[in-house]
């Protein structure tokens, strides 16, 4: 199943919201949506929202792991939102949450307007 | 075979996306074992990181069959084999090292071998270069009475 990954993006917030199962098959186009609207918007701030991602592998830590970086390269910040508790488990158990903070917001739908 | 209270077999070439299939396999095999359902969503991580070893690296330039097979002990334990004849790995401690990754620009966390540990009761590699790869993982699947 592809994840049919959509964006927003508001003042200088891009929103990133992932959708489905985040394996290594669907890791890819879910990157390559990121990094293209990344070089659009040049965010100081990248949000990636799991609320809909239904499972993740390693291949996800990956994906936040070189986000990340990249927006590190560009001095802006990540914030990983909503993800569901097997999501979030394998965050805590990758340490990711030491790097990339964790937020549950109950306005997704309002940034997604 | 007495021990053994169900049996799964799953031949499937290394396509990325039957990563899902090998997932939806695992699930639908414990759907009516009564399996603690956090149990289940341990094993499914723990196989799709097994089969995407498999694909990404035991059929890195190649391309080949993967074989999945699950057992249901009547011990409470599912045993569970992901089979591959690939490249097979030079230096099995180095590659479960946390980290560890021999595909970077794929952007392979190197988590795998680690996820698996952690997700299941044991796990074993055997492994010969140029001939193949098996892990073998095993877990038990009902809600333990610990506190």
């Amino acid at each position: 199943m592809l994840p049919t990954t959509e964006y927003c993006a508001k003042r200088r917030i891009l929103s990133v919201f992932l959708k489905g199962e985040l394996d290594h098959h669907t890791a890819r186009p879910a990157r390559e949506l990121c990094d293209m609207a990344l070089n659009k918007y040049r965010p100081a701030l990248l949000v990636l929202d799991f609320s809909s991602v239904t499972f993740m592998d390693s291949s996800g830590i990956g994906l936040v792991m070189g986000r990340y970086k990249r927006m590190q390269e560009l001095r802006a910040d990540v914030l990983i939102a909503n993800p569901p508790p097997q999501v979030e488990k394998l965050m805590r158990l990758a340490s990711i949450d030491k790097l990339v903070r964790i937020v549950y917001t109950a306005h997704t739908a309002s940034v997604k307007e | 075979m007495k021990n053994v209270k169900n049996h799964l077999k799953l031949i499937f070439p290394s396509l990325s996306e039957n990563e899902a299939l090998a997932r939806l396999a695992v699930s639908g095999f414990l759907a009516g074992s009564g399996a603690d359902v956090s149990v289940i969503a341990e094993l499914k991580t723990a196989v799709s990181e097994g089969v995407t070893n498999a694909i990404v690296h035991g059929y890195r330039n190649s391309f080949g069959l993967v074989t999945l097979e699950i057992k249901l002990l009547s011990s409470g334990r599912v045993r569970i084999f992901i089979k591959d004849k690939g490249a097979g790995i030079e230096d099995i401690e180095k590659a479960m090292e946390p980290l560890f990754t021999t595909a970077p620009e794929e952007e392979r966390a190197g988590l795998g071998f680690a996820i698996m540990q952690s997700f299941c009761d044991k796990l074993k590699v055997k492994s010969t270069p140029h001939k193949g790869t098996t892990v073998t993982m095993e877990k038990y699947i009902y809600k333990r009475n610990e506190p």
